[in-house]
């Protein structure tokens, strides 16, 4: 018997441009970085591969523009894929690429199994909307027609995320970042979805927040056992979070395997620069 | 140079633009069907839409009411009426039963409607989802996708805030369970109006460029939580002063002299009619 993946990536790809003869053939094209310089093409994501388990945190490093963020957003249905596939392992999506699924279903997707918390608070939150709004919006979204209890689903959320309940029907724009971050992270969690992407949770906060925002999502992934997929630059933060980790560069997966063992023994000679850099 | 204008204002290829804009609205129940939002000889906003529509349906042989928030005498009821007049050679009338056309701001009449009767809305904002998504791309989408948690969000904040919906007017609907809908800005004491309704209703907003329609016997159905039911406003023991009416819709008035709170029919033909029908009784027994 084997674990089964809750999610199977199988050859992402996404690029910006047409591409041309230089850069068509994927064996020998010639790219400075993930740029063609005859086309203008950019190759943001080659052929990304991976399964993520029931349960298990996967961290995704990588430098700026290695492609992080695109995948991400492919992922979520932010923005379409050029090729690839991907297969959620639920009683009702088997078998289905999720990509070539109607915007209808993406969105049921989205609303059901996946979780999103940005870099940004402001692209995953209503900012002129209380928090409690914003939670519900996402229950809304699920079907949810019943006041009392969303508002008890949000109550229930906010306080473990500890933003103090006299605050609750404030909108988040008066809060500040960690706060507003926390906020996200709760609704995320709304409609206990079984795979919660977060993409650089916690760059720009200061570190007792941080700390903060790390513990609880730690606790979530203990508590809920909940699948994620968390994006950083901070390998700090991939080394407290994650059981494996990836590393892209250029758009393309050069190393992967346990969080301790790519720290640790790092194989390509980017993970190598990458981990003795850190100061 | 006087030139004569042509029937009902507009040209014959305005008119059949419009008229297709409204059979393509009727034919998809609470649509937005974009049309070409023609210069009018009033400001937009000023009920553009309504009379566009007025104008291009209109007949030789139609009798046309047109009231303002209930009022058969507001200026910009008479202006509009004047032009139809001046322009067609129609019959004007104040008494709903005998209009074939009513042309409204923000009221559907108090005397139900006939199948043989159109209601034409003026509407300010045509889009339910403008509140939480500024884009009309986006809004576009969201309603060809179903997918208006926007809206239910927008009520849910007001309970949240205010402990009720706060509507005061505007109050979305589901057309024949698929669109949601503003139904202008008619009181939600007229949302129930709009179902089933035997008349055929059609909305127009001039300055937004939109023609949405209510086919007679569609269903509409006010959005409300499980837990907080829709409701209308109450006027309970309240009753109109002038005409005793108590099932309609009231205004709140306040008495310069006295300060006393009094309440009257909004709806004034129908308020007029009640009177007349009184004294018309009076008279009959003094008599008798």
């Amino acid at each position: 018997m084997r674990e089964e993946p809750i999610l199977q990536v199988k050859n992402l790809r996404k690029q910006f441009g047409t591409g041309c003869v230089e850069c068509r053939e994927v064996e020998n094209r010639k790219l400075e970085k993930n740029f063609c310089k005859s086309c203008g093409t950019v190759y943001a994501c080659q052929d990304i591969s991976f399964d993520l388990y029931p349960g298990e945190i996967l961290g995704i490093v990588g430098e700026s523009g290695s492609g992080k963020s695109t995948m991400m957003q492919c992922l979520y249905f932010d923005s379409d894929v050029s090729s690839g596939e991907a297969f959620i392992n639920t009683s009702e999506l088997e078998g289905k690429n999720v990509f070539e699924l109607s915007s209808q279903q993406k969105r049921a997707i989205r609303n059901h199994v996946y979780g999103m918390v940005y870099q940004n608070p402001v692209h995953g939150l209503k900012m002129d909307f209380s928090s409690v709004g914003n939670i519900a919006e996402k229950l809304i979204a699920a079907g949810n027609r019943n006041v009392a209890e969303m508002e008890a689903t949000s109550r229930r959320l906010l306080e473990s995320v500890h933003i103090p309940l006299h605050r609750m029907k404030e909108e988040p724009r008066n809060f500040s970042g960690g706060m507003q971050q926390r906020v996200q992270i709760a609704k995320a969690l709304s409609n206990n979805p079984p795979i919660l992407f977060l993409d650089e949770v916690t760059t720009g906060l200061d570190l007792s927040v941080q700390a903060n925002v790390l513990d609880l999502i730690k606790k979530i992934q203990r508590d809920l056992g909940i699948s994620m997929i968390v994006v950083s630059h901070d390998l700090a933060v991939i080394r407290m979070l994650a059981d494996r980790t990836i590393v892209l560069l250029n758009g393309k997966i050069i190393e992967e395997g346990l969080t301790d063992q790519v720290l640790e023994d790092p194989q390509h000679e980017y993970t190598q620069q990458l981990v003795y850099s850190l100061l | 140079m006087k030139a004569n204008t042509h029937f009902a204002f507009f040209d014959e290829g305005s008119k059949k633009e419009i008229r297709r804009a409204i059979m393509k609205a009727v034919a998809i129940p609470g649509y937005q069907v974009p049309f070409a939002s023609r210069e009018m000889p009033i400001a937009r906003g000023w009920g553009t839409g309504g009379l566009q529509i007025t104008l291009s349906i209109i007949g030789k042989n139609d009798v046309l009411k047109v009231i303002d928030q209930g009022a058969d005498e507001s200026v910009n009821a008479v202006s509009i009426k004047k032009m139809v007049h001046e322009t067609t050679g129609v019959e004007l009338t104040d008494r709903t039963e005998e209009a074939d056309i009513i042309q409204s701001r923000h009221r559907i009449p108090e005397v139900a409607l006939t199948k043989d009767q159109i209601i034409v809305l003026q509407v300010p904002t045509p889009e339910p989802l403008r509140g939480v998504e500024a884009s009309e791309y986006v809004t576009k989408r969201m309603h060809s996708e179903d997918d208006y948690s926007g809206v239910w969000l927008m009520l849910f904040e007001q309970i949240m805030k205010y402990g009720k919906t706060a509507t005061t007017a505007d109050h979305p609907v589901y057309v024949n369970h698929r669109y949601v809908m503003a139904p202008s800005p008619i009181p939600r004491f007229d949302n129930s109006k709009m179902h089933q309704s035997d008349a055929l209703i059609l909305l127009g907003a001039g300055r937004e460029k939109k023609i949405y329609a209510v086919p007679p016997y569609t269903d509409v159905k006010s959005l409300a939580f499980e837990d907080y039911p829709f409701t209308v406003e109450a006027f309970e023991d309240k009753q109109c002063h002038l005409c005793g009416s108590a099932d309609v819709f009231l205004d709140e008035l306040i008495d310069h002299h006295t300060g006393e709170t009094i309440h009257q029919c909004n709806d004034t033909s129908y308020c007029m009619e009640q009177l007349n029908k009184v004294e018309k009784a009076e008279v009959e027994s003094s008599y008798a």
